[in-house]
């Protein structure tokens, strides 16, 4: 399995991966390039990632998904190289029985990638300068917090 | 790097680097050698130490060893992969 990706993500790609007649809930998280008001004018992001780490560590975050929710269905890309305002830089879908855990399992991928999965962006902005990005000023895994993985 | 007693056991870690970190010591792998037993903290202090632009990674960075995340007082082994990661920023 790679979740890694240098090409625009086919959302359509994923839904057929999950498509299964068991499920009546399909959740689907896209997380976009933005340009906000904070951003200091970000024309890109470029995303970089320890590649054999990455497809590691997502295949046991999928892997925990089907020990949490019986039956849930995901697939996801994580894209990487210079991604545009707007476009996605990571698509999720996760499918089960009923929509609540859907919506669940969906959640928990996308907060297990923040926090564990090792990749990371470089804002370039139109006044050509390039930043790299630290959400928290602190490393963001605290393993104390996280002792099933340690 | 290699330590000067043969009878001392050591091992070879290789050190893998990304993104701000690479930027900082010019380089994206380093091969360093430890004395054993050694902790993923051990390789970081000697890191720190010996190359170039490292003095700039934290001293208590976030760490992998073999591609799974590790506290910094996890042991090494010769052969052993340790990454040392910058804040995560993925998705």
């Amino acid at each position: 399995m790679t979740y890694l990706t240098r090409s625009p993500i086919s959302l359509d790609a994923l839904l057929a991966e999950v498509a299964s007649p068991e499920c009546g809930g399909t959740c689907v998280f896209l997380g976009t390039v933005r340009s906000g008001p904070e951003e200091h004018g970000v024309t890109a992001i470029e995303y970089s990632a320890y590649e054999e780490m990455v497809e590691e560590e997502l295949g046991r975050i999928v892997a925990e998904l089907g020990e949490r929710w019986s039956g849930a269905r995901v697939s996801l890309r994580h894209r990487l190289g210079v991604i545009g305002v707007g476009e996605a830089s990571i698509a999720i879908v996760a499918a089960a029985g009923h929509r609540a855990q859907a919506f669940e399992a969906c959640r928990y991928v996308i907060e297990e990638v923040k926090r564990r999965v090792p990749v990371w962006k470089r804002e370039l902005r139109a006044d050509g300068t390039a930043v790299w990005v630290d959400p928290s000023g602190r490393p963001s895994v605290r393993l104390s917090d996280r002792p099933t993985h340690v | 790097m290699r330590l000067t007693s043969p009878s001392e056991l050591s091992g070879t870690i290789r050190v893998r680097f990304f993104a701000r970190y690479a930027e900082l010591v010019g380089r994206t792998e380093a091969a360093v050698a430890v004395p054993l037993p050694a902790t993923v903290g051990d390789v970081v202090q000697r890191v720190r130490a010996q190359l170039p632009g490292a003095r700039d990674i934290p001293e208590r960075p976030l760490a992998a060893v073999n591609l799974r995340h590790v506290k910094l007082d996890a042991s090494v082994r010769d052969g052993d992969e340790v990454a040392l990661l910058p804040p995560i920023a993925g998705g």
